[in-house]
């Protein structure tokens, strides 16, 4: 039903006249309300289309063109290149810019160009004009090389070298994809053993020499106390003995790994032999069918969700962040959901309402609206320099000067975020409590149980899909938070992730990786800001798709929430 | 029957229901312990979140303690009973040093006032006539002597820590030589003494009136050996009588003042020729004292009339120097003679002393008088910080010394430091400006909080003009107007925006609408201007299509026909938008406004910030606006069109004036929202705090600043507890917003239902 006049069949349809009387029915201010609210619903589609629009290309495999650049005036170039963008530029800003344009053609046409090699070039990107890049081909035979180091390399494969033997031709593709596979297995091997086994064998290292600066500490000499030195220096022992071992292992598969070459051709003929061991992945975008591409495009994004990052955060995966994310969340669910539920249940359940249990009511509501970078200060200042530093000095005398919980961490963030989301869990589970009829808990007492039992038995559960709602919301809210975890515990780089193998385990003093930091630190941070757009924007695309399915949940909940209770109300 | 009646009483204590059944004094424990658990639990919570505000606080409230001294034991001067001519104390307040005019270096404990070392400099047998400091940091202290020769020497102070205790040995080193160097051939008076880079120059004042100069330059050989080469003597007759000398440390700039007229002389001095007279300047009164505040840019000059002034060059806007008169401290002694000034090594706090032993800390920048305090009962002769200006020390004309610890943290806050226009040093005329950070003593630390919440202000200020008539208009529609099928998909769709991380809008913001419209300045005008006109415009004639195609569109549908109209118009503006500008703006309208306008351009400005923050702020206010509306009763808009009035004269006359409560209110949280957003402003605007409104320029908000300066700030320091009152600032503001937009819509929500 609309408000507007019944017989009408359309609000805005029954004025035929002059201009003078459009105006004075007001109709224009109706067409002008109704532009806004399109022009908002417009803004978010575009937004949502915008990072998935600018993030998902990231993984597909575009095809690479050979060109050249004749730009008057300068020598011709021979690029092979994948284009980036292109955008229409003025000659003037192009002649600003020391373009030799002529002025007759107001209006050129520019790309951006990713030409890879930065290693031989100097920068992987440059921006062309679209006119001078002449005798365009799409060569099949043109490789894509995803190196670890100086982003990718674009060329042709010349030879491969596989335990000596020279391969070359058409089945050079086929020995180099092979060797990469292998290669990339040996990797795995060797990442495990330097990142896990050697990791953990430093971290019992660390254990032991923090025992004996305690020992120390405490004042226990090695001649009061033989046998604790003793015990300390035969562990020692055995991780020394440990690590011996694991390094010979990793020479061996260090010299494995090295042993195949392939050597490649640039577009401006140069041969360079690199070791397949320097190599993520290979490919040739102008070869590959659709479902080639297709495939190429989901491997891409599962490693882009499961690998590490490289190259200063502008390559690779973004799992560390991820995790990051995901732990520091939990953690902050585990506080925040009972102590929230508790706040709205005294609240609304058991303090007695009048004007100050109002006034805590729209206090603890304005909370959400305080800057969150209020409170990271907070957790900063209160958390870590006060509580964190009171810590170390009672239970880490032996770390001391190094900070143990003295300096921004998991908890502490985990802490912050959960203060910060409170309020949305009290508010949203109060709602809750106030939805459910007065009869159902009267019926609960009238039948003899205690206020405990009703709240518990009937209330409670009742009430549960609000807390949900409250909960997921508190989560969203904190997947997305920068502000304040800047200041209490993100780093653009942890060296380890707060979860691992070695006892306690999960390490709440580390610092960790954020989806949202990682947006912010690769964006803006970062030295090759071009090299690093397209997975910004993938990362945000991740983040945007998280949070939002986390709010559409919620919105579902509470609408059948709703349905629910409306049929209690009768 | 009474019996029984006072047992049931009795036992309706336990239960209502009374029963007997075994477990019911469980569960009645359970119920109590559950009341527990949930009263101390909730308070606990709300306890924790009422912490904020009060952590915040007490983090703030160290800065406007007021400064306090406390005495120590008064001691009578140690060693040689000869006059003194110069003080000092070391680091940490433990050991004083005291030359004598006799040339002994005396070292003393602090507390007790125990002489710990005696020293004698070479040549002591003359007599001091002059004395000097280099450089109060290093410690280096050049004298004079009867014969006019000068002497150079430092006192450091090594720590040890033999057995875990702290030990303080004092060193006399000469890192010119022992020999005094040669200078003038009589006991000269107003001796200066500045080394920089190499060179060392030495000024002095003659019996004749005349100013002799002295240059020695420095050659460090390969092996690190320092040679003094001794340069010409240079002598001119200063335009004033030479009672003060005061060099400039980097030796650009030389103040003569001559006490009795009350003037100072103010010369450039220059390498080959005789220095160069900029202007004398007349103080107002006899000058009494003159010395350099810490920084070696400032000059304080204690008069007659009890004030003291502050000085240092700037330059006019045609670009001649000037000696600038900064700021004037009225050191409130009663008509008492100011007998000493005494400057902080490292900050701008300085003491003025006067004949009846009183003594006046103040800090220049600030303005600010810190603490009188009567610490002698006899003139004030020398005043004496220590390196870390936490001790104090007054000598007085009689020989009693009286040491003070200074418990003075946070002298640069005042309130006109923090919000009105300061006069720095090295700058031209008082501006706002915030400049926190650096390494080294010499700067002048600048915290006006005024460009900052200009800049939090000017943000919110766009986002509010960019999103109210959105958020507010498309409420209005969504919420009278709109179908309900249609207003269950638009409604939750704007909303989700909400949720939208800012880290996220904040980096579009930065990596892609700024360089977007950078380069598409044209049709973003042309957007702004053709989209409001061209909807009445498809309004009219849509009204003139045949009713056929339009009653296709069925009644509160109409915002759905303009998604085209609207994508239509804004792809037309910046499709021609590179033409318009290749026609009207010579093809860069940048380079444009900058020649035509003097309109400056930055890449990241408040246009960029007020779309991003603005798309942040609409669905809050939509929401909210959008409730409002919504729950405006029924009945009174149907009484409204029954009584035939259009659905535009119901919304401007009944809806809206009924709502706007709520709207208002949603327009509050919005702002409150905008005001604390961090994340877009840090990503979006270049963070320069620039004071003022142009739309074409970036900005720094109260809340980015927290962010990037935040983590290297020194926890305790003046900075830290800035940032903290600026978080406070935030926090408070936002509360009392949100607070008030809580209260109007209580309100209104009990008038509806009243209603």
């Amino acid at each position: 039903m609309s408000i507007t006049n019944p017989d009408a069949r359309s609000l805005v349809a029954d004025t035929r006249a002059s201009v003078a009387s459009y105006i004075k029915s007001g109709q224009p201010y109706i067409w002008l309300t109704a532009a806004a609210i399109t022009v908002a619903f417009i803004i978010t589609c575009a937004l949502l289309v915008l990072t998935a629009a600018r993030g998902l290309p990231h993984f597909w495999p575009a095809g690479l063109v050979q060109a050249r650049y004749l730009q008057p005036g300068a020598p011709a170039v021979d690029v092979l290149a994948e284009i980036r963008s292109r955008e229409e530029v003025t000659a003037a800003r192009l002649k600003n810019a020391g373009l030799p344009v002529s002025e007759d053609q107001p209006l050129y046409e520019r790309l951006l160009i990713k030409v890879g090699n930065r290693d031989l070039l100097g920068s992987d990107f440059r921006f062309v004009l679209s006119d001078w890049l002449v005798e365009r081909s799409y060569p099949r035979d043109a490789v894509v090389l995803e190196r670890m180091e100086w982003g990718n390399f674009h060329g042709f494969l010349e030879s491969v070298r596989i335990d000596g033997k020279v391969v070359e031709g058409e089945a050079a593709w086929t020995a180099y994809r092979a060797a990469q596979g292998r290669v990339n297995e040996l990797r795995e091997r060797i990442r495990d053993i330097e990142k896990v086994q050697i990791g953990s064998v430093n971290y019992e290292l660390e254990r032991l020499r923090l025992a004996e600066r305690r020992l120390q500490i405490e004042g226990k000499t090695p001649q009061s106390h033989p046998d604790a030195y003793a015990e300390l220096a035969a562990r020692r022992k055995e991780q020394d003995a440990r690590y011996q071992q694991l390094r010979e292992q990793l020479v061996d598969l260090n010299r494995e790994a090295n042993r195949d070459t392939v050597t490649m051709r640039t577009v401006d003929g140069q041969l360079i032999e690199m070791p397949i061991f320097k190599l993520v992945d290979g490919y040739r975008p102008n070869a590959m069918g659709t479902f080639e591409k297709l495939g190429h495009f989901f491997a891409k994004v599962w490693s882009f969700v499961s690998d590490e990052p490289r190259e200063a955060n502008t390559e690779g995966g973004i799992f560390p962040a991820i995790f990051g994310t995901v732990l520091m969340v939990l953690i902050m669910s585990v506080i925040v959901t009972p102590f929230g539920i508790l706040a709205a249940l005294y609240l609304r359940e058991y303090a007695r309402q009048g004007p100050l249990t109002q006034a805590i009511r729209i206090a603890v509501n304005n909370l959400a609206g305080v800057p969150s970078i209020v409170f990271g200060m907070f957790g900063l200042g209160f958390f870590v320099y006060f509580i964190g530093a009171g810590i170390d000095r009672a239970f880490y005398p032996e770390a001391s000067p190094a900070p143990v919980f003295g300096t921004p961490g998991l908890l502490w963030s985990s802490l912050t975020l959960a203060l910060l989301t409170l309020p949305v869990v009290i508010v949203a589970t109060e709602e809750g409590l106030a939805r459910i009829p007065r009869s159902i808990r009267e019926a609960s007492l009238a039948l003899g149980a205690t206020k405990a039992e009703t709240l518990w038995r009937v209330v409670l559960p009742m009430a549960s899909p609000a807390m949900m709602t409250g909960l997921i919301l508190a989560i969203a809210r904190a997947a997305g938070e920068v502000a304040p975890l800047m200041l209490v515990g993100v780093v653009k780089l942890a060296p380890s992730l707060p979860l691992d193998g070695n006892f306690p385990f999960i390490h709440l003093e580390r610092k960790f990786m954020h989806l949202g930091f990682h947006i912010y630190d690769v964006g803006f941070q970062s030295p090759n800001v071009e090299a690093a757009r397209p997975l910004v924007y993938a990362t945000s695309f991740l983040l945007v798709l998280v949070v939002i399915s986390l709010n559409v949940t919620a919105i579902t909940i509470r609408n059948r929430l709703r349905e629910r209770y409306k049929a209690l109300d009768h | 029957m009474h019996e029984s009646s006072s047992l049931s009483t009795a036992r309706s204590f336990e239960s209502i229901v009374a029963g007997k059944a075994p477990g019911v004094r469980g569960r009645y424990l359970k119920d109590n312990l559950a009341r527990w658990v949930v009263g101390i639990g909730g308070l606990g919570v709300i306890g924790a979140l009422l912490l904020i505000f009060v952590y915040l606080l007490s983090e703030v409230i160290p800065l406007f303690a007021p400064p306090r001294v406390e005495a120590r034991q008064t001691i009578q001067v140690p060693g040689p009973q000869v006059p003194t001519v110069y003080v000092a104390a070391e680091e940490q307040g433990e050991v004083g040093m005291r030359l004598t005019a006799g040339g002994d270096i005396v070292f003393f404990d602090l507390h007790t006032g125990a002489v710990r070392s005696i020293q004698q400099l070479p040549q002591a047998n003359r007599g001091i006539v002059g004395v000097t400091t280099l450089s109060a940091d290093t410690g280096e202290v050049a004298v004079q002597w009867t014969d006019g020769r000068i002497s150079i020497f430092r006192h450091t102070y090594r720590v040890t820590y033999p057995d875990d205790r702290r030990m303080i040995t004092p060193v006399v080193e000469y890192p010119y030589g022992e020999t005094p160097l040669a200078f003038m051939n009589e006991p000269g008076h107003a001796l200066a003494v500045r080394s920089e880079r190499g060179t060392l120059l030495m000024a002095g004042a003659a019996r004749s009136g005349e100013i002799v100069l002295k240059r020695y330059t420095q050659e460090e050989s390969l092996f690190g050996d320092v040679t003094l080469q001794e340069g010409p003597q240079s002598r001119f007759l200063p335009a004033v009588k030479p009672d003060i000398l005061l060099l400039e440390p980097l030796l650009t700039w030389l103040y003569v003042i001559d006490r009795q007229s009350g003037k100072i002389a103010f010369y450039r001095l220059l390498t080959d020729e005789a220095p160069e007279l900029v202007e004398v300047y007349a103080i107002g009164s006899a000058a009494r004292d003159a010395r350099y505040l810490a920084g070696g840019i400032s000059i304080i000059v204690a008069q007659a009339d009890g004030i003291v002034s502050q000085w240092f060059p700037a330059r006019r806007p045609d670009g001649t120097a000037y000696l600038a008169r900064v700021r004037t401290f009225a050191a409130d002694t009663d008509g008492a003679t100011i007998t000493a000034l005494g400057a902080e090594l490292r900050r701008r706090t300085f003491a003025v002393g006067d004949e009846t032993g009183r003594v006046t800390l103040f800090y220049a920048t600030a303005g600010r008088r810190l603490i009188t305090e009567k610490m002698l009962d006899e003139p004030v002769a020398h005043l004496s910080f220590n390196p870390r200006a936490k001790y104090l020390m007054a000598v007085g004309a009689n020989g009693t010394i009286r040491g003070y610890d200074v418990h003075n943290e946070h002298p640069e806050v005042s309130w006109s430091a923090l919000w009105g226009r300061v006069w720095y040093e090295s700058y031209d005329e008082p501006r706002f400006l915030w400049q926190s950070s650096s390494a080294s003593a010499d700067f002048e630390p600048k915290f006006s909080l005024t460009p900052l919440s200009i800049g939090t202000l000017k943000g919110a200020f766009y986002a509010m003009i960019f999103a109210v008539p959105i958020a507010v208009l498309g409420a209005i529609f969504t919420a009278y107007f709109m179908s309900p099928e249609m207003r269950q998909l638009v409604k939750p769709t704007v909303e989700i925006l909400a949720a939208l991380p800012s880290v996220i809008l904040g980096f579009l913001a930065g990596l892609w609408l700024a360089p977007y419209v950078e380069t598409n300045l044209p049709g973003v005008f042309l957007t702004l201007l053709l989209l409001p006109l061209s909807i009445p415009l498809f309004g009219y004639l849509w009204a003139h299509l045949p009713r056929k195609l339009r009653y296709r569109i069925p009644p509160g549908w109409e915002a759905a026909i303009l998604i085209p109209v609207v994508v239509l118009v804004v792809w037309f503006c910046f499709t021609i938008d590179k033409s318009i500008e290749a026609m009207l703006f010579g093809g860069n309208m940048q380079a444009w406004m900058d020649q035509e306008l003097g309109i400056h351009y930055d890449q990241r400005n408040a246009l960029v910030v007020g779309i991003a923050m603005g798309i942040a702020v609409i669905p809050i206010v939509f929401s909210i606006a959008e409730d409002a509306i919504f729950t405006v009763p029924k009945h009174l808009t149907l009484g409204s069109l029954a009584l035939g009035a259009t659905s535009w004269q119901t919304l401007t006359r009944v809806v809206l004036p009924t709502a706007s409560p709520g709207i208002f209110s949603a327009i509050m949280i919005g702002m409150g929202r905008a005001v604390g957003e961090t994340m877009i402003v840090l990503m979006a605007t270049g963070n320069t705090p620039v004071t003022d409104f142009s739309l074409f320029q970036g900005m720094r908000t109260l809340a980015a600043n927290i962010a990037v300066e935040m983590p290297e700030s020194e926890v305790g320091s003046t900075h830290f507890r800035l940032l903290f009152l600026a978080g406070l600032v935030l926090f408070v503001f936002t509360f009392i917003f949100n607070t008030l937009a809580e209260i109007v819509r209580q309100r209104l929500r009990a008038r509806y239902s009243a209603i």
